[in-house]
């Protein structure tokens, strides 16, 4: 059997852009926990990058506008989180899922008078060199600018944590908030950043959903991405280059059920649609199993709320 | 100038006075997103929170839907109080249907009081099996039990859509996603003539009473009582975390396998798509409403049951979508949890003695 080699392009082409989303979320969470904060909300800010995307692209025209306006939509939305859990010490988890069923509700709310109306074509990079080199050049070329900035930020997001000294300061005050705060760090600050800069990825990864992906605005289109999103920094161990290789890995799990269908391969669609959870759950086990690597690797701080007296 | 003092101890009046707190803001921030959409507050405040239950027929709706989050919410309480964080209620329920449902299909065409016992016991069982998947997990994997009960929800959902659409669809029912209707003997008997309550109330009702003397009788609720107090002293006083971790889970996914019996046995009498309008989730908030405890949970229940009907109502009369109870949910939780910032902190006023 030939394998056609174009062909092949194409579905990795497929597995990149599904994998977009996921990184974006991810990345932004990264930075969240490595501030020691856990924002369960993803899901909620995703969604509601998502319809303030869509929302601001129909109304304005403008896709800058609504780019920038998702992104601001994600950071307004975790302001909420990010003053309950740091202004008022509350339980990261429970505002987390609080901000994710808030989320749904009001993106869904906002979202109704926007269900069938259909997206604008989003501008691609490159769009000449499409045709260039087989195989290598659908993958490089002719994407969205949030196409090359999802696949850059992995190793933007390494450099600033590893070699800038704000990085220095996240990872400082995710590992030990009281000592980072002794040393002059105003670790509410830090936190409240951090939280704001994972609510603008989010709204990012939520903007090019229903703006690039699939664009559209469907009720509840992120679908569980959100989660998968955090899942994806346990599996990543904290570390973001890794989150790359496991958005692939999900990228192309859903990419497969289309193909898998289109083949013919008789297999219900619901267990299909079904891999990408249960293999989650796979992968975390096989990640956490070894607890002495994840305690290492977690910021020890994650979750704990810190108070300081004054 | 406001001054603002951290309290030595936490304030027990305030502990239960926070979500009467809560539930006001919520209405007044409710309120304000009616106005900025065009409506009038109050008039849709009074469609949303009166006239769902003005008369019996939507007091027996009330019911209908507080029961499923009670008895949810009365599980949860248990991990919840024990520091394990299941937020796969939904999953639980979903499959406590699906192995009730099944049970109940192999009785469809016989009769007999053995009958809905066994597919109640099902549920139960169907609900504490997909609690013990996250508990195992966590306990000999050190798996995050809120990732892996999450996404196992996605999962229930999709076996549950095979199920009625494939092999367990009605070969009567013209391909329509849903299974052949139930004996009546597998289902739970309606209490009133012409409106919904069923029986089902009675097992939140039990649910209710043995949670509280769990919580309050026995060391079992002791232990859990310390161990969500701090994971160190439960583990230097000796008690067995493990074993624990998989009780609470056991405990709080039979009862939501219980709730999934009561959807599908009650007034539906069949398994279908959608089981649950999201009964797993809200019953989060439940819960935390009703600050863990059993009698709290009863009234948070009843609040927050009628957000659904809210949403329907409104969404009938005035046109707005039904989702604003979602949003109504996520707000009392927010609410609540910023409230709680009294419970540990005293707001000063200058010049105010000490």
């Amino acid at each position: 059997m030939m394998i056609d080699i174009n062909f092949v392009g194409l579905i990795i082409t497929s597995i990149m852009a599904s994998a977009v989303p996921l990184i974006l979320a991810s990345c932004g969470e990264l930075i969240t926990e490595r501030s020691g904060v856990l924002n369960l909300g993803v899901e909620g800010m995703m969604i509601i990058g998502a319809i303030s995307g869509f929302a601001l692209m129909t109304v304005t025209g403008s896709l800058f506008i609504a780019v920038i306006g998702a992104m601001l939509a994600g950071i307004l939305i975790s302001t909420i989180f990010a003053f309950l859990t740091q202004t008022l010490i509350t339980n990261h988890v429970a505002t987390g899922l609080a901000l994710t069923i808030f989320g749904i509700g009001i993106s869904a709310m906002i979202g109704k008078n926007f269900v069938g109306i259909p997206g604008k074509e989003f501008p691609v990079l490159f769009e000449s060199l499409k045709e260039t080199i087989p195989f290598l050049s659908p993958i490089l070329f002719g994407h969205s600018i949030v196409f090359y900035f999802a696949f850059a930020l992995p190793f933007i997001t390494n450099y600033f944590l590893k070699k800038t000294k704000i990085g220095l300061i996240i990872r400082a005050v995710g590992d030990s908030p009281v000592s980072a705060s002794n040393q002059g760090i105003n670790v509410k600050l830090v936190r409240y950043s951090c939280i704001l800069y994972g609510g603008a990825m989010c709204g990012l990864a939520g903007a090019y959903l229903s703006m690039i992906y699939t664009p559209q605005w469907i009720e509840n289109m992120t679908g569980g991405r959100g989660w998968i999103a955090l899942a994806l920094v346990v599996f990543s161990t904290w570390n973001p280059i890794k989150i790359l290789i496991g958005a692939m890995i999900f990228g192309g799990l859903t990419i497969i059920q289309f193909h898998m269908q289109a083949v013919g391969v008789r297999i219900p669609v619901q267990f299909l649609t079904a891999l990408p959870y249960i293999v989650t759950i796979v992968v975390l086990v096989v990640i956490s199993r070894d607890s002495r690597k994840i305690r290492l690797s977690t910021p020890s701080s994650l979750g704990k709320s810190f108070y300081k007296d004054n | 100038m406001i001054k603002i003092v951290k309290r030595d101890q936490p304030s027990r009046t305030i502990f239960f006075l926070t979500p009467v707190l809560a539930i006001i803001l919520t209405l007044f921030a409710g309120g304000l997103i009616f106005y900025i959409l065009g409506f009038k507050p109050f008039e849709a405040l009074k469609f949303f929170f009166i006239v769902p239950i003005a008369d019996m027929y939507g007091f027996s709706e009330l019911l209908l839907k507080a029961t499923p989050l009670c008895l949810i919410a009365i599980g949860l309480s248990f991990c919840f109080k024990s520091n394990n964080w299941n937020i796969g209620a939904e999953g639980q329920l979903t499959f406590g249907a699906i192995v009730s449902g099944g049970v109940a299909l192999l009785f469809y065409n016989q009769e007999g009081f053995y009958i809905l016992p066994i597919v109640i016991l099902a549920g139960a069982i169907g609900g504490m099996l997909y609690a013990s998947i996250p508990a195992i997990l966590k306990t000999y994997f050190n798996t995050n039990e809120i990732l892996v009960s999450l996404m196992l929800v996605y999962v229930s959902k999709l076996i549950l859509d095979y199920l009625v659409v494939g092999p367990w669809s009605n070969p009567e029912g013209f391909n329509f996603p849903e299974t052949r209707q139930f004996s009546e003997s597998a289902r739970l008997p309606i209490l009133f003539e012409g409106l919904r309550i069923h029986a089902g109330i009675f097992l939140a009702l039990a649910a209710v009473v043995v949670s509280w003397f769990i919580f309050y009788k026995t060391y079992l609720g002791f232990q859990m009582k310390v161990s969500g107090f701090s994971l160190k002293t439960a583990k230097y006083a000796g008690y067995k975390g493990k074993k624990m971790i998989i009780l609470v889970f056991l405990i709080s996914g039979a009862c939501a396998g219980l709730a999934g019996v009561g959807e599908i046995t009650g007034p539906i009498g069949q398994l279908h798509r959608e089981v649950s309008p999201d009964y797993g989730f809200t019953a989060i908030i439940v819960a935390f409403l009703g600050r863990l405890h059993p009698v709290g949970i009863i009234f948070a229940s009843l609040i927050v049951a009628i957000t659904y009907l809210g949403a329907e109502t409104a969404q009938i009369f005035m046109q707005i979508p039904k989702y604003t109870g979602q949003v109504f949910q996520g707000m009392i939780l927010f609410f609540l949890l910023a409230s709680d910032y009294l419970l540990f902190f005293k707001i000063k006023f200058k010049g105010s003695k000490k």
